[in-house]
């Protein structure tokens, strides 16, 4: 690692001045990203901005007919908290699969979804449930939020401070897991709520996306014939040394049938 | 530099590390407790799996200076005096392991796995340990040993 100053924000609103004063400085948050990449010396920042321990970006709750929770609860709070298993058991099923038990520990949904890794878990639920992310200074629309490979609308200085999500009437998360790394070669979270019946795929291209052909195949119908056959553009999907468009395409596929099932399978 | 202090096993140390400073390397290389390995340093082996808190975390992917003020446990700390952890016994029970590489990170693993869930099903220890490499024993003893520090837990 090159050398960087660490300082521990001791607010949010601490954390915003140290952001602003120093240009080169990151946020640091559960660092199951960000430390890997130091160490790789791909990236030289002036200092790390502690924000994994502060309180005002903790908690799970509900509010209105949300489920509000905080940027850095860690994914093993998310997915072992009574409230996420009873309001939205999919949240909790896709935080359960995130990386392994130490990552879960330590990483946090706001460091996810500013990362936005292609491969990453919780930006599929974030874009299926119309989540909303609030920052220090506004409030983003999942649809504008991510905007490709590593790419968000978060602008310089700006902090995730909390997602809301949409509780759906019902909703499920199922991936293919990498079997080494644990990212999702295709992840699909289906949701049936208020923003009606969405399908975002994770994994499987350049970035989090909706099948949208297979939001208004099920829209019209919602069982499992109704993706046969359905068109799934190949241009964006990833293609490496693990899969071909074309078999990531097909894991898309049979990732959607499987959320579907279980999905269906609830009451 | 800056000036941290750290509870690792019960005792209070007090040390100057560099801001970039790994938690393993001040572990092993200031206090000298070489029971936590490091393994593949990239956050995928698990060999350096330690508790800070309570729970189970790659110390070579935490920074010292994130763990000041931490409470924090190695290998070296589990066992009560000559007593052995249960999870370290069910180990020399089940032969769960051959050149030993990774199992001070397997027993921080499952010592804390096990408090979040005492009575776990085959598919959940698999899903416990999907943290944790062993590159020669093949599992199989292992998970007995998790089935059997959860007996001997009872």
């Amino acid at each position: 690692m090159f050398q960087f100053n660490y300082v521990k924000a001791k607010s949010l609103s601490d954390a915003q001045a140290l952001i602003a004063a120093n240009p080169d400085a990151k946020l640091l948050s559960g660092g199951m990203t960000l430390i890997p990449t130091l160490k790789q010396r791909l990236a030289q920042p002036s200092h790390l901005v502690d924000i994994g321990g502060l309180s005002e970006l903790r908690g799970i709750e509900v509010n209105d007919a949300q489920l509000v929770i905080g940027a850095a609860t860690r994914h093993h709070d998310v997915a072992t908290s009574p409230v996420v298993k009873k309001t939205l058991p999919a949240l909790a099923s896709l935080a359960y699969q995130i990386g392994d038990p130490q990552v879960r520990n330590r990483g946090t949904l706001g460091g996810s979804i500013a990362n936005n890794d292609p491969a990453a878990d919780y930006p599929a639920a974030v874009l299926a449930l119309d989540a909303t992310i609030v920052t220090n200074k506004r409030e983003i629309g999942a649809s504008d939020f991510f905007q490709g490979m590593f790419a968000t609308a978060l602008e310089e200085g700006e902090i995730v401070v909390r997602v809301r999500f949409n509780i759906p009437k019902r909703a499920a998360y199922e991936k293919f897991a990498h079997p080494a790394s644990g990212y999702a070669m295709a992840g699909v979270f289906v949701a049936d709520g208020s923003a009606g019946l969405r399908v975002a795929v994770t994994g499987a291209a350049s970035g989090v996306f909706r099948w949208s052909e297979a939001e208004q195949a099920l829209t019209k119908k919602l069982n499992f014939a109704a993706l046969e056959g359905l068109p799934l553009d190949l241009t964006n999907m990833n293609e490496d040394i693990h899969a071909t468009r074309e078999y990531r395409a097909n894991l898309a596929r049979v990732m959607t049938k499987r959320a579907l099932l279980n999905m269906l399978a609830q009451k | 530099m800056t000036k941290i202090e750290l509870t690792v096993n019960g005792t209070t140390h007090s040390r100057e590390v560099e801001d970039r400073a790994l938690l393993v390397d001040v572990l092993r290389d200031h206090l000298q407790l070489t029971g936590t390995h490091i393994g593949c340093d990239t956050s995928q082996c698990g060999c350096c799996t330690v508790h800070v808190d309570g729970r189970a975390v790659k110390s070579c992917t935490m920074l010292a200076v994130q763990a000041a003020g931490a409470d924090i446990v190695t290998i070296e700390g589990l066992s009560n005096g000559d007593q052995l952890h249960p999870v370290q016994q069910a180990f020399t029970d089940c032969h769960a392991l051959q050149c030993g590489f990774c199992t001070p990170g397997m027993i921080m693993a499952i010592s804390a796995f096990l408090k979040d869930n005492p009575h776990p099903t085959d598919d959940e220890i698999y899903h416990g340990l999907e943290g944790n490499l062993c590159r020669c024993t093949g599992y199989i003893n292992i998970v007995k040993a998790v089935k059997r520090s959860a007996k001997l837990m009872k």
